[in-house]
């Protein structure tokens, strides 16, 4: 007896997995491979002709100064993010699953930042904190606190934080009420007999019940502050200023551009892509075998 | 240990369902009682009053003497076992045990003699280091009973915790729980909607209905004199016939022709009042063609239970059964004639449900 379906023959699994495997193919091996080989190569400046360098474009790479702040700016940027978002998203899910009443509402309302193309949310926070144009801008200036993103590079920073932190939250947001509202709620009620109060009830039980939704958030927002806040950096302050919101996948962009350093930008994104993998495959080695239970 | 009083104890769910319309009866200390009925009738939501998880929205559940209706759950000293056993998933069985001590600060040798102790009665003591997914379910069961007991409280608080197991299992944790809550002296109130498990392990049965309580009495008086129909037909198994008949003079009722006597009638009844009359299956005995209050019952079909058998058919157009002994009763299909003594024939008033008995 066979316990589950099968297919005769290799030919219906691989024709219903080829439009994924041609997708993946066609937009991420074949952009990655190339990305590799152009890491090798040496453009003049007029693109005329092209030398194989082996790994010169790596090593001008990271003499840069410029790629080693950016380096910096990442992790900031990136821890900064990861943790504001996924913290706000639990505290605004854990407050929803009390109120669940309302809950629909809330969820709605939360969810919207998420339909917001990254470059119109950067234009909405630029408005909102342009020193001279933006309401929150004015009204930080007239309450006597220096603030100007487009001078101060802090001040940009914390800008660009907010405003990916601000995309990022409705999205956490749905995976933690769903997680919570896994949770039975029997087991909750056992610990408030067992004399838990709120406080370390949540420490004690839902936080750990919680963790695989917290851990494979994890995992999607460290891709997403890599990767997809490129937009709302562009659009907010375009690296600046003088590099100081220039995150490693914003400096790839900024070097590739207009094609002036093509091998040098190749290197860059592979050295990115290393990164996310490694950090990826930490995640899933040390952070799973804890969270499973 | 305490004793627990419910003081006309209502609740109105906020979608305005009534879920329980003023219930009042007290647990002595020490004692079983088990809130039965059909679904939805509200006992677990009486229950969780009691256990503090549902507001009281009027009336008074008293713990000993003193008023909790404004206590936290945490602070009523009870203990609570569910149907689906709450463990916490990510805690060993030992953690699941101490969680509650460690709560209220217990000191950790206190806490390991407790939990020690607990999982030597319950013999679960080679399974203190495992996790709940790694226990069958008749083990998840006596984990959660663990939990319940090393806390040492005043009351355990039952919500079907035997409906997960299966019918052997059911058997065995039944006769443990009513020996355990005995060595204890534990007060305790068991929800379930099985009447075996109802009749067996309590010294206090409530049978509920819709939110009201029906009869509250010994398991035996319930089954004995039932108070109206609902409870009649609802405890004892198989349930009682139930035939339609007529008051025919001091405690005589009429069934269609037949005259039947029944000793607990009231007798200050309008003669020809329409009433209904219960016969419990294994009350039912064989008499002759002829007798005085014989009956005929023509029997269609004959189940074996092993030690006994179930005669199905009709009775005066009416299902029927009657439960005999193995052997005592020649099982054949066809007709055959009963009487039931006296004492044991049940009337009810067809109106009201409400038996017409003497008091
Ligand atoms: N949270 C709630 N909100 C509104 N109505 C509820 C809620 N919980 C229960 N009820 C209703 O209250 C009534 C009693 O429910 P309860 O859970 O006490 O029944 P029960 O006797 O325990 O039934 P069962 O044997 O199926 O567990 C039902 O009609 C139910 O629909
Ligand atoms: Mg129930």
């Amino acid at each position: 007896m066979q316990k589950n379906a099968y297919f005769k023959g290799l030919t219906i699994p691989f024709l219903l997995l080829l439009p994924q495997l041609v997708i993946t193919a066609l937009f991420f091996y074949w952009p990655a491979s190339q990305a590799v080989w152009q890491s090798f190569l040496l453009e003049d400046a007029f693109g005329t002709s092209t030398e194989f360098v082996w790994f010169e474009n790596y090593q001008t790479l990271f003499s840069d100064p410029g790629y080693l702040r950016a380096f910096i700016n990442t992790i900031v940027f990136s821890t900064a993010v990861c943790v504001l978002s996924l913290s706000i998203a639990l505290l605004l899910a854990v407050m929803a699953d009390r109120q669940l009443r309302g809950g629909e509402i809330y969820k709605t309302l939360l969810i919207w930042p998420y339909a917001v193309a990254p470059a119109v949310a950067g234009v909405l926070w630029i408005f909102m904190f342009d020193p001279s144009l933006g309401m929150l801008g004015r009204g930080l200036l007239s309450l006597g606190i220096g603030w100007n993103p487009r001078l101060n590079g802090h001040d940009a920073m914390l800008l660009v934080i907010l405003a990916a932190t601000w995309k990022q939250i409705s999205y956490n947001f749905l995976f933690f009420l769903a997680g919570l509202q896994a949770i039975p709620k029997s087991v909750i009620e056992a610990a408030v007999i067992d004399g838990a109060r709120p406080m370390r009830r949540f420490w004690t039980i839902v936080f750990p019940l919680l963790s695989p939704t917290t851990f494979f958030l994890l995992v999607v927002n460290i891709v997403y502050v890599f990767f997809d806040t490129f937009g709302i950096i562009d659009t907010v302050t375009g690296g600046g200023p003088s590099g100081a919101t220039e995150t490693l996948v914003y400096k790839v962009f900024a070097d590739g551009k207009g094609g002036s350093n093509l091998g040098g930008s190749a290197a860059q994104s592979v050295v990115l892509l290393i990164m996310v993998i490694g950090l990826t495959a930490v995640q899933f080695r040390f952070i799973e075998r804890k969270v499973s239970y | 240990m305490a004793q627990v009083t419910l003081n006309n104890v209502k609740k109105v769910y906020a979608g305005g369902v009534e879920a329980v319309k003023g219930v009042s009866f007290d647990i002595p200390d020490g004692g079983f009682c088990v809130l039965v009925g059909p679904s939805g009738c509200g006992k677990s939501t009486l229950l969780r009053m009691v256990a503090g998880l549902e507001t009281i929205t009027s009336g008074e559940v008293a713990i000993g003497s003193r008023t909790v209706n404004q206590v936290e759950p945490a602070d009523r000293d009870i203990a609570m076992v569910f149907q689906n056993y709450a463990l916490y998933p990510h805690m060993s069985v030992y953690d699941n045990m101490a969680y509650g001590l460690r709560n209220r600060g217990t000191p950790k040798d206190e806490i390991e003699k407790r939990v020690r102790e607990a999982a030597k009665i319950l013999a679960i003591e080679a399974l203190l280091e495992r996790r709940p997914r790694q226990l069958s379910g008749g083990q998840r069961q006596r984990v959660a009973m663990g939990r319940a007991i090393v806390r040492k409280p005043q009351v355990f608080l039952f919500d079907e915790p035997l409906s997960n197991l299966d019918a052997k299992l059911r058997v065995q944790m039944r006769v443990e729980i009513k020996k355990l809550q005995r060595a204890l002296g534990v007060t305790a109130i068991y929800v379930t909607h099985d009447q075996v498990e109802a009749m067996t392990l309590s010294d206090k049965l409530v049978v509920m209905n819709a939110g009201e309580v029906e009869q509250i009495g010994l398991p035996a008086d319930v089954y004995r004199k039932p108070a109206s129909k609902f409870v009649a037909t609802f405890i004892g198994s198989p349930p009682m016939n139930i035939l339609p008949g007529a008051v025919d003079g001091p405690g005589i009722v009429a069934l269609g022709e037949t005259i039947i006597e029944a000793r607990d009638l009231r007798e200050d009844l309008a003669e020809g009042m329409p009433v209904e009359i219960g016969l419990r299956p294994e009350d039912i005995e064989i008499a002759s063609e002829g007798q005085a209050g014989s009956l005929p019952f023509d029997v269609e079909f004959i189940e074996e239970l092993g030690a006994t058998q179930l005669f199905h058919g009709k009775l005066a157009g009416e299902p029927f059964v009657m439960q005999a002994a193995t052997g005592e009763v020649a099982a054949h299909e066809g007709r055959l004639w009963i009487a039931v003594d006296p004492d044991k024939v049940h009337v009810f008033d067809l109106k009201t449900g409400a038996r017409l008995g003497k008091g």
